[in-house]
């Protein structure tokens, strides 16, 4: 138990310190590199948790797809950054300020909560205990789930062609195949059958 | 020393003030704001999953899962919005976003 307690000060406070560094770096590339060990730590929190599948998802879907998207649109990117970077501490009491009332509220509702008497009877899909949690979760997604499976798979293709519409530019002078000039070419106009005398070449 | 329920909730609330305060912070850079976002969505998959597990349900990882795919897709499309808009404008500062202010 004192184990878990040290690994969750661990990871809460590493992902909350580059959680704040996300948003104080100076350069993007900094920040992403900071959120993806962000997203690291939130990973181990959730294995404390025994979300071991959202654990390895998150790894995967973050790190690997979402903070390295960050890594190249921020390097395709010639920004000056700097320049962007400019007037930041005129902003800093109106953020602080916002930020420091909500995390007063937040925390009032996180010290305030009771759990309602009767809401253990509610529960939708008890986790099992024999079995691990990436079967359990499977159980209850293709089951009773499935449509909202069905609707992540959906956003993700929307989102997947969407991108695809936005970025992908033609341009004109690029070289491309053109399958019915392909089809339409014919023998005749492919090669030319020429006799040459021996000793004289062509003309 | 157990670690509660509370523990995750103060860590889900912390980080979803951070990233308010970097969408105040970083008024000017849109890249950051998607960062940002993308630590709001983090705290809540956080805030799903300690329930989850709190209270012995497995719905609140489903959700978390839900939560994940709109995450990814929203940062793709926000990132594939930004490249076309730097491909026009050769900026990407957000008070230049005003073409369509008439």
């Amino acid at each position: 138990m004192i184990l878990q307690a040290i690994f969750f000060y661990l990871f809460a406070c590493v992902c909350i310190a580059s959680a704040f560094m996300v948003v104080a770096a100076r350069n993007p590339v900094h920040s992403v590199l900071f959120l993806i060990l962000a997203f690291v730590n939130a990973a181990g929190l959730f294995v404390l948790l025994g979300a071991e599948f959202l654990a390895m998802i998150l790894i995967v879907v973050y790190v690997g797809a979402v903070a390295v998207l960050f890594l190249f649109v921020v390097m395709m990117l010639d920004v000056d950054f700097a320049e962007l970077r400019h007037g930041v501490l005129n902003y800093l009491p109106v953020g602080a300020a916002v930020g420091i009332i909500l995390l007063i509220e937040l925390l009032f509702g996180v010290i305030g909560w009771v759990i309602a008497p009767g809401l253990t009877k509610t529960i939708t899909a008890p986790i099992a205990s024999d079995i691990n949690n990436t079967q359990a979760l499977g159980l209850v997604l293709y089951t009773r789930y499935v449509y909202f499976f069905e609707a992540a798979g959906v956003i993700l293709l929307v989102a997947m062609i969407g991108a695809i519409v936005l970025t992908l530019q033609h341009k004109p002078d690029a070289k491309r195949q053109s399958i019915a000039q392909q089809l339409a070419r014919r023998r005749s106009s492919a090669i030319e059958v020429v006799k040459v005398k021996s000793g004289q070449g062509l003309p | 020393m157990i670690i509660g329920l509370g523990h995750y909730l103060s860590v889900g609330a912390i980080l979803f003030t951070l990233g308010i305060f970097g969408i105040f912070l970083n008024r000017k850079n849109v890249i950051v704001i998607l960062m940002s976002v993308e630590l709001i969505l983090l705290a809540v998959n956080i805030n799903l999953v300690a329930f989850s597990a709190f209270l012995g349900d497995i719905v609140g990882q489903v959700y978390a899962l839900i939560v994940l795919t709109v995450a990814a897709a929203e940062a793709a499309i926000g990132l594939a919005i930004l490249v076309a808009y730097y491909r026009n404008r050769g900026s990407i500062a957000v008070e230049d976003v005003n073409l369509m202010k008439g």
